[in-house]
């Protein structure tokens, strides 16, 4: 390379490219192709990179205007309009899991029918829960607690004191709780969830994040003590159904739809976010013109409308023990270790 | 010879043979280690610490350093064992087999009549420290033992990478799950179901789904032959009014049969708005859907019609209706007026029930 090279001109990129012997190009595209990066000259190299960005946005606008033409034309013609794209999502490309729930399996039924939370879901027991703290309390934690109290019906919440857990557990046990919640604290701010169904149910680890109590939500309504409604998405997998029937016992399984309280345990990419609204359904006049002109009334379609009230927060399943609360001699279900996060496609939940 | 007055006096007692080479000797390494460089001094705030294990008060002096006493004994513990600790300067020449050590007994006082019986001729100063040390170190097995059976919290690290990953996932999970309008839809088709009965009287669901499917069939039928039609339906459904029971049922009118004209029906329910809240259905959380409950609460609908009413009372009665619908927005539902209060129950479960209820699928 003993030659002057004047960039940006046919030969110098020429040498560069082979040099750096990008294996994508083939020989005739060498030559055409300059990489605006490949420019030294900062004025030039602006200029041809803004050219660039140019043709690419005038070429894109052209795709979309050929796709919406050839739409247009299809429906008027009465044909099938080509088929929309659809965008690849996460969800969409999740990666297979064989865990999933079917609905034709029997031995998910047979699980059902077998597993701890069956004489609550099966109302024979009615759900009645004890929250507590861990030992050292927090700025939010008994704002948290007690907005907790009211989201769950039948609770009740006592000082942790410097007992240990699995005594807590005997004594829950013995007054006849049905599961047990325990508010885990960091740096003043609550930070886990320890939830243990008893007599001998599993033991939940979650990690608690983005904490909005009610007091921060801008128009917030005031729950009233009617029983709520669950709403519980996207619990898919076997474990996934397992942890949303555990949710589902912690209340009571006949709501009040008169009350319209609604708590929602929505499952997304293996963080359950937490929601407890108000609704109402609403009887909206629908705007599109289309209806309109078929049914010569103007359409009007039901909507439900939502009032926030009650805290907001994020759980992330960490662990589940089979027993109650036993770290050291417990089985463990499932338990959370990093080299599960490094597939962004796989979720367990 | 000459006679080197002891300069401290925790020598004074004992006048070992060789005391006073002994004493030139540790007074220069004393002076050495104190005034230049000694590894053990840790100097804090407080005061001068000495870190050598074999240092019984832990303190910086010279009648304390182990280096600096060519005599000198201390207590250490290995496993919650207490060992005691002593060398002479006999072997001061042989680092390897310096310090001598005896196992002491596990319980306290005959360990401290063990200590009396090895340093009974020993500066009275280091046996007190030495039984000090004693004690203290007692007090402190003890105290580990108890809490070896406490459970103690274990703090956890994460890194900090893993925690910023988090909350990068939570963020975008938050944005891909568009929360309310999950929640808005599951609502609205509970609420198309009929999970909730009859509480919400919105019949703009149902007739719109009916003359939705009547669509291909209605065409251009005139309106006024309604009224024919909504009586004969009264006098078809009489028993449907009886039913207290659901059970007690034989069958429901199937789609087709039912009904003689299918556009008729559909323009019947648009004019008999006013007899939605007839019928109340309780109906549990988990219940089968059946396809034909439209149709039924549509039947109702006419049955509970008294057949006399006209047009115009009906639209009155529709507008009505309407409006006291929005003014008792966030009410209860006790001030809905009811004309005939019927109550038929709906008690039917789905065995899979409850997994049709948490399953949902992502869309």
């Amino acid at each position: 390379m003993g030659f002057k090279r004047k960039k940006g001109d046919g030969e110098g990129e020429e040498m560069e490219s082979e040099v750096r012997g990008r294996p994508s190009f083939n020989t005739a595209e060498r030559r055409n192709v300059i990489l605006p990066s490949m420019i030294k000259n900062k004025d030039k190299r602006a200029k041809v990179y803004a050219k660039q960005k140019h043709e690419k946005k005038v070429e894109k606008q052209k795709k979309i205007k050929a796709r919406d033409a050839a739409e247009k034309q299809a429906l008027e013609l009465g044909e099938e309009p080509p088929q929309k794209m659809v965008p690849k999502t996460i969800e969409n490309t999740r990666e297979a899991d064989e865990t999933v729930c079917r609905p034709d399996d029997e031995e998910l039924f047979a699980d059902i029918d077998a597993d701890e939370f069956n004489p609550v879901l099966r109302r024979e027991v009615t759900p009645k829960v004890l929250i507590t703290t861990c030992r050292f309390n927090s700025t939010r934690g008994p704002a948290f607690i007690s907005e907790l109290q009211s989201v769950i019906p039948n609770s009740d919440y006592r000082k942790r004191g410097t007992y240990d857990l699995k005594k807590i557990v005997e004594y829950a046990k013995k007054k006849d709780y049905t599961s047990l919640i325990v508010v885990h604290t960091n740096r003043r701010e609550p930070d886990a969830l320890l939830i243990i169904g008893l007599p001998n149910g599993p033991t939940a680890h979650f990690k608690l994040s983005n904490l909005v109590l009610r007091k921060d939500i801008k128009n917030h309504g005031n729950p009233t003590s009617h029983e709520p409604e669950l709403v519980l998405n996207n619990f898919t997998t076997r474990l996934g159904n397992r942890v949303g029937r555990f949710f589902q016992s912690l209340f009571p399984q006949e709501p009040n739809f008169r009350g319209r309280r609604v708590v929602t345990f929505h499952n997304q990419r293996d963080f359950i976010f937490f929601r407890h609204h108000r609704y109402i359904f609403d009887v909206k006049e629908d705007k599109q013109s289309g209806a309109k002109g078929k049914d010569g009334v103007a359409k009007e379609r039901v909507k439900p409308r939502l009032q926030e009230c009650g805290p907001r927060f994020t759980l992330k399943l960490v662990t589940l023990q089979h027993g109650t609360f036993d770290t050291k001699g417990g089985e463990f279900e499932w338990v959370h270790k990093p080299e599960m996060d490094t597939s962004r496609r796989r979720f367990f939940l | 010879m000459v006679w080197h007055k002891p300069l401290f006096s925790d020598h004074r007692h004992s006048a070992p043979p060789d005391f006073e080479f002994k004493m030139q000797h540790d007074e220069v390494i004393w002076q050495v280690i104190r005034h230049k460089h000694c590894s053990y001094m840790a100097k804090i705030e407080t005061g001068i610490f000495c870190r050598n294990p074999y240092n019984v008060t832990g303190i910086c002096n010279r009648s304390s350093c182990p280096l600096a006493n060519s005599r000198y004994a201390t207590i250490r513990e290995h496993e919650s064992v207490f060992y005691l600790y002593m060398k002479t300067i006999e072997r001061a020449h042989m680092p390897k087999n310096l310090w001598e050590r005896v196992k002491l007994p596990r319980n306290y006082e005959k360990a401290l009549e063990t200590i009396d019986k090895h340093l009974l001729y020993w500066p009275k100063l280091l046996q007190h420290k030495i039984k000090q040390r004693l004690t203290k170190m007692t007090q402190m097995r003890i105290r580990m033992r108890k809490l070896a059976l406490k459970t103690r919290e274990k703090i956890m690290t994460t890194p900090r990478r893993d925690m910023k990953r988090e909350s990068r996932r939570e963020e975008k999970a938050i944005k891909a799950a568009v929360l309310d309008k999950a929640i808005e839809t599951e609502l609205l088709e509970r609420l198309k179901k009929g999970i909730y009965g009859d509480i919400y009287n919105y019949p703009e669901l149902e007739w719109n789904k009916v003359l939705d499917e009547e669509k291909q069939a209605a065409e251009g039928v005139e309106e006024e032959e309604e009224e024919e039609p909504e009586i004969e339906y009264v006098e078809g459904y009489e028993e449907l009014e009886e039913e207290e029971d659901m059970e007690d049922f034989s069958g429901f009118p199937s789609n087709g049969s039912g009904f003689d004209d299918d556009d008729e029906h559909g323009k019947i329910i648009r004019y008999s708005l006013s007899n939605l809240d007839g019928s109340l259905l309780m109906v549990f959380s988990q219940v089968r859907f059946f396809s034909l409950w439209i149709t039924y609460k549509a039947t109702n609908f006419l049955t509970d019609s008294d057949g006399e009413e006209e047009d115009d009372d009906v639209e009155e009665q529709v507008v009505i209706h309407k409006k006291g619908k929005r003014d008792s927005r966030k009410a209860d539902d006790v001030g809905k007026s009811k004309k005939k209060k019927k109550r038929v129950v709906v008690e039917v479960e789905q065995e899979d029930g409850d997994v049709r209820q948490t399953l949902k699928t992502a869309r």
